[in-house]
């Protein structure tokens, strides 16, 4: 199994006490599945997708990400994982904004070490970004910069995509385009994919689905 | 992963060059002005030192004559039979260089900064012509002397060093030395200096130079001047700093991920600014040489004409200056950037991306920074009111400088959301309401105009304060008209008679030099002459000063006297070995170092029988001058340079002042011109996060030209609210020098004036650079297309 998560709990500190945002959660990914992780707002779903991702850490619980428990690692072990096999989508883009398009879609690669300029080209031009190669990513509008995202980390060939309502900025027919994209893309890379959506219309585009409500699995769990 | 993510960092500063420029150029003017003070003072130093390595009076004890004057040669011979390893040193003036005899084999530092390697030898040195070692242009003005001129660029300037017959040919002192060295290692058994030469006394080693104390004052000044500019450049760079690192907080977020470990990161950004701080560093040292060579003349002739300290008119590269230079631009880094780097490091990494935090951060912390503020001027009052020692009065300027910088946003803030409240609504009410709004992020360039103006305040003041007071010091020190010498006591007695039916008054200058009080101390006679009591003021005295002294009832005494050994009026003071006298009054004695007392003539003559007087003040209406001097020459046959015109000192005492106040003023402009660029970039920098503050306004109707108005209009208003709590500072940071730092560390209070004139010129000067700053910014501001302006009501951005 690719991805594991045991009985997983977090806690934030609030002004009345801790705020519990996920409770004893467990889940299973095996290699090329999709899930969708759908919920109110405040569910608990992108602190889930963050704690898998190695972006926070849980207070009790284990995710395991081939063999590793990765709730054990230091801060150094969490951001290898997310070099070399985890690859985050975020919907605000997080691009660099002062690095050219180019440079943007290779730069996990290169952190990985593991850049293919001809493999990026070709991937750069299924993704329609080949005429915006030279520019900065303010000089694109939202649904480019969200390709160019979603290039950059299926070029460093993660094994697991985590994307937090990659679409959640874009219209609707931009978001769908996207979508087909990335589905398209991941499924070529023979990579699992877990995606926090509040669309129940994407959703039902991936393979399995997993609600949560108030921080609990309600539906789909493991 | 390194150059990937150092390349990622980079890019930022490429794609923002106005902010790197800015990083850059703050840094290079900060370590250029300190480290161009730094050059000044240094290369006086080493001029210090090495005259005193070759007067020799810092590492050893000296025999001199106990009644100042020359010691025979045969008691020099008589010591060295007895057993005393002494070594002659025979020095005066010739043609305006100073020069110094030793004696090679006996002297027990050599020949100081001279290596006889660098001449034909130690024959040479003591045999036929002789040799003259020192600077090419001190031996230009000896070159007809017939000794062999030998360049050696270690000796002290406007110093040639010879051996001491040569010595004592070319000064016409043969048979006779001025002091002797004492070798540090003596032998066990030695006869006593009473009884093998009575009339020596031994002077204990100086442990350092004298002139160097002597000018402690100006380099402090210098030094405090530096100090302050470099913390203006540092606010340039702090503000640079955490712009940048604000703006790259989501690229920090980013980085971490998409993979790169926090400890790597931190590590690559502080290599960053390293590389940064090397290179501003660099630039700087290189401006801080030009700026110290351009200086270095004036501040030469002004310690020349001051302090009578030789100081070589030309720059040495020193590897300890320029590594220094360095390092407080690595350290200035260090501190600008201490706090951005901490936020980085604590960050967390979810943290959502919030624009302009940098400047919402600086006013959530505007509270905190009240109260520092509140606590640093709470201490600078304990300083002032119970504050002693030298280092109490730099902790309490420290205090108040920091603590009225920490102070200004927090004023700043209450004066324009009063203006606010008072204003109608509308327009202006805006206008007030949004100077507020972009308080936080130009708090740092004002805090940076705000040290830089009360600098130039407090130091113009201090040195126009200073030199007020040293004209009427000359005023009344050199009221005589003439100032004539004499060879001997034979001399001096037929150019009294000469001189007597010639002039109004002959005033006699005799002195002895004594410990009173247990301090080193000259005491001088004086003339009961109307010449005193008209010209000389008191800071204290009794009711009728000059009637006691005159009657021999008691002695005046110099303030540098009066406070290192807390006497007070009425306290006696020994003048002689069974005599002491009350003091009756006490007097302003600028810039001399040692204690001094005043007794009347006859007194003195008394207590001291021996000792005649060789120099006089005349006294005569001035037209008449220039005839007494032709007649001094040609009938008396006294020498030209035997003769001191009044008004020739203190003209050029006033022309070294002149070229002192050039230093002064080109600092004084080089401090506000790092303000003004701080401003600047500040205003730059915040044109671009203004597009989103202002498109509604221009939306709502406003013109793209009103607004750059608006800009303009408020830099002026910052800048005259920051002047008019600058104005105060400055005067505060005056009195702090003259009253608590100089009587600290030098013994003397000057009093201080206030010149109007100058704060109005430099209040306009701020003005306009505060302009001139704003301008380029608005009209930035005014040519923004529409297009982006709209790009802020856009979804899609």
């Amino acid at each position: 199994m690719l991805l594991t998560v045991d009985h997983l709990t977090k806690t934030y500190p609030g002004a009345e006490g801790p705020v519990t945002v996920l409770r004893d959660i467990s889940l299973a990914l095996g290699q090329g599945e999709t899930l969708a992780l759908t919920g109110e707002s405040g569910s608990g779903k992108s602190t889930l997708l963050h704690l898998i991702g190695g972006l926070d850490t849980p207070d009790g619980g284990a995710i395991v990400i081939e063999g590793q428990d990765i709730a054990r690692l230091e801060d150094s072990g969490r951001a290898a994982l997310r070099r070399s096999v985890v690859g985050v989508v975020f919907q605000q883009f997080n691009l660099i904004p002062s690095l050219r398009v180019v440079d943007n879609i290779a730069f996990q690669a290169r952190l990985a070490g593991i850049y293919d300029a001809d493999g990026a080209a070709a991937l750069a031009n299924r993704m329609g970004l080949t005429p915006h190669l030279a520019k900065y990513p303010e000089q694109l509008s939202g649904g480019q910069q969200q390709r160019v995202a979603i290039a950059r980390t299926l070029v460093a060939r993660p094994r697991l995509v985590l994307a937090d309502e990659p679409t959640g900025n874009l219209d609707e027919a931009t978001a769908d385009e996207v979508m087909d994209l990335m589905l398209e893309l991941v499924a070529e890379s023979g990579a699992a994919l877990m995606m926090v959506t509040h669309s129940g219309r994407l959703a039902a585009r991936l393979g399995r689905r997993l609600h949560l409500r108030a921080g609990a699995v309600v539906e789909g769990g493991a | 992963m390194t150059r990937v993510v150092l390349s990622a960092l980079t890019s930022h500063w490429w794609r923002n060059p106005v902010q790197l420029f800015t990083l850059l150029a703050g840094l290079a003017l900060a370590t250029a002005l300190w480290s161009g003070v730094q050059a000044i003072n240094a290369e006086a130093r080493a001029s210090y030192d090495a005259a005193a390595a070759t007067l020799g009076e810092a590492q050893f004890d000296q025999l001199v004559a106990s009644d100042g004057g020359v010691i025979a040669q045969d008691t020099y011979i008589a010591l060295r039979r007895a057993g005393w390893l002494v070594s002659p040193v025979v020095e005066g003036r010739l043609q305006g260089v100073r020069v110094v005899g030793l004696e090679p084999l006996t002297a027990p530092g050599g020949l100081g900064p001279v290596t006889l390697s660098e001449g034909a030898g130690i024959g040479a040195f003591l045999s036929g012509p002789g040799q003259l070692f020192g600077r090419a242009e001190v031996l230009e003005a000896l070159d007809d002397t017939g000794a062999d001129l030998i360049v050696a660029n270690d000796v002290a300037p406007g110093t040639a060093i010879t051996d001491i017959g040569l010595a004592q040919r070319l000064l016409g002192q043969e048979g006779a030395v001025n002091r002797l060295l004492v070798a540090p290692v003596q032998p066990l058994i030695q006869r006593p200096l009473s009884e093998v030469a009575p009339d020596l006394s031994r002077r204990a080693a100086e442990g350092g130079s004298d002139v160097g104390r002597l000018t402690d004052s100006f380099h402090l000044n210098l030094t405090a001047f530096g100090l302050l500019s470099f913390a203006v450049g540092i606010f340039i760079v702090n503000g640079a700093i955490g712009l940048a690192f604000e703006e790259r907080r989501s690229m920090v977020r980013t980085l971490r991920a998409l993979g790169v470990p926090l400890g790597r990161l931190m590590a690559l950004i502080v290599a960053e600014l390293l590389a940064f701080a090397l290179l501003a560093g660099v630039i700087g040292v290189g401006i801080g040489y030009l700026i110290a060579a351009a200086l270095l003349p004036d501040v030469a002739a002004t310690l020349r004409g001051l302090y009578g300290a030789d100081v070589g008119g030309t720059l040495s590269l020193r590897p300890v200056w320029w590594l220094s230079g360095l390092a407080i631009a690595v350290g200035g880094t260090g501190l600008a950037a201490g706090a951005a780097l901490y936020r980085l490091w604590r960050m967390p990494l979810l943290a959502s991306a919030q624009p302009r935090a940098w400047a919402m951060a600086a006013g959530q912390g505007r509270l905190w920074q009240a109260a520092l503020a509140a606590l640093l001027l709470v201490i600078a009052a304990g300083l002032t009111l119970w504050g002693e020692g030298l280092a109490a009065g730099f902790g309490l300027l420290a205090a108040l400088l920091i603590g009225a910088a920490l102070a200004l946003p927090v004023v700043l803030d209450l004066v324009l959301g009063l203006g606010e409240r008072l204003s109608r609504p509308g327009l202006v009410q805006w206008f007030w309401a949004d100077t507020r709004q972009q308080l936080p992020g130009l708090s740092l360039a004002l805090m940076a105009l705000l040290l830089a103006m009360a600098a130039n305040v407090g130091v113009s003041t201090m040195v126009s304060s200073f030199r007020l007071t040293f004209t009427g010091f000359l005023d009344q020190r050199l009221a005589s008209e003439l100032y004539v010498s004499a060879a001997d006591d034979a001399k001096a007695e037929a150019l009294v008679s000469f001189v007597t039916p010639r002039v109004r008054a002959v005033l006699p200058l005799i002195s002895v030099d004594r410990t009173v009080a247990g301090l080193p101390a000259e005491l001088y006679a004086a003339r009961d002459d109307a010449t005193y009591r008209d010209n000389w003021q008191f800071l204290e005295a009794v009711t009728d000063p000059w009637d006691r002294l005159a009657r021999g009832e008691g002695v005046l005494v110099n303030e540098q006297l009066f406070r290192r050994a807390g006497l007070r009026l009425g306290d006696s003071v020994a003048v002689a070995t069974d005599t002491a006298l009350p003091i009756v009054g006490v007097y302003g004695d600028y810039g001399n170092p040692v204690g001094q007392v005043i007794l009347t003539e006859a007194l003195f003559r008394t207590l001291y029988p021996d000792i005649a007087p060789l120099r006089f003040g005349l006294r005569l209406p001035p037209e008449d001058v220039a005839d007494l001097r032709s007649t001094l020459r040609d009938d008396f046959g006294l020498a030209e340079g035997a003769m001191i015109n009044q008004a020739a000192i203190k003209a050029f005492s006033l022309e070294v002042f002149d070229r002192t106040f050039t230093v002064t003023t080109a600092l004084n402009v080089l401090t506000l011109a790092v303000a003004a660029f701080a401003i600047l970039m500040s205003l730059l920098t915040l044109a671009a996060l203004r597009v989103p503050q202002l498109a509604p306004v221009w939306a709502l109707g406003l013109t793209r030209k009103a607004l750059g108005r608006f800009e303009v209009a408020r830099a002026i208003l910052l800048a005259v609210l920051t002047t008019l709590m600058a104005l105060p500072l400055g005067l505060a940071l005056a009195w702090v020098l003259l009253a608590v730092v100089n009587v600290e560390a030098f013994g003397w209070r000057l009093p201080m004036f206030l010149f109007p004139g100058d704060y109005a010129r430099l209040t306009l000067f701020a003005l306009g650079a505060a302009l001139l700053a704003a301008l380029w910014p608005a009209r930035k501001l005014a040519r923004t297309p529409p297009a982006a302006l709209l790009k802020v009501f856009s979804n899609e951005r």
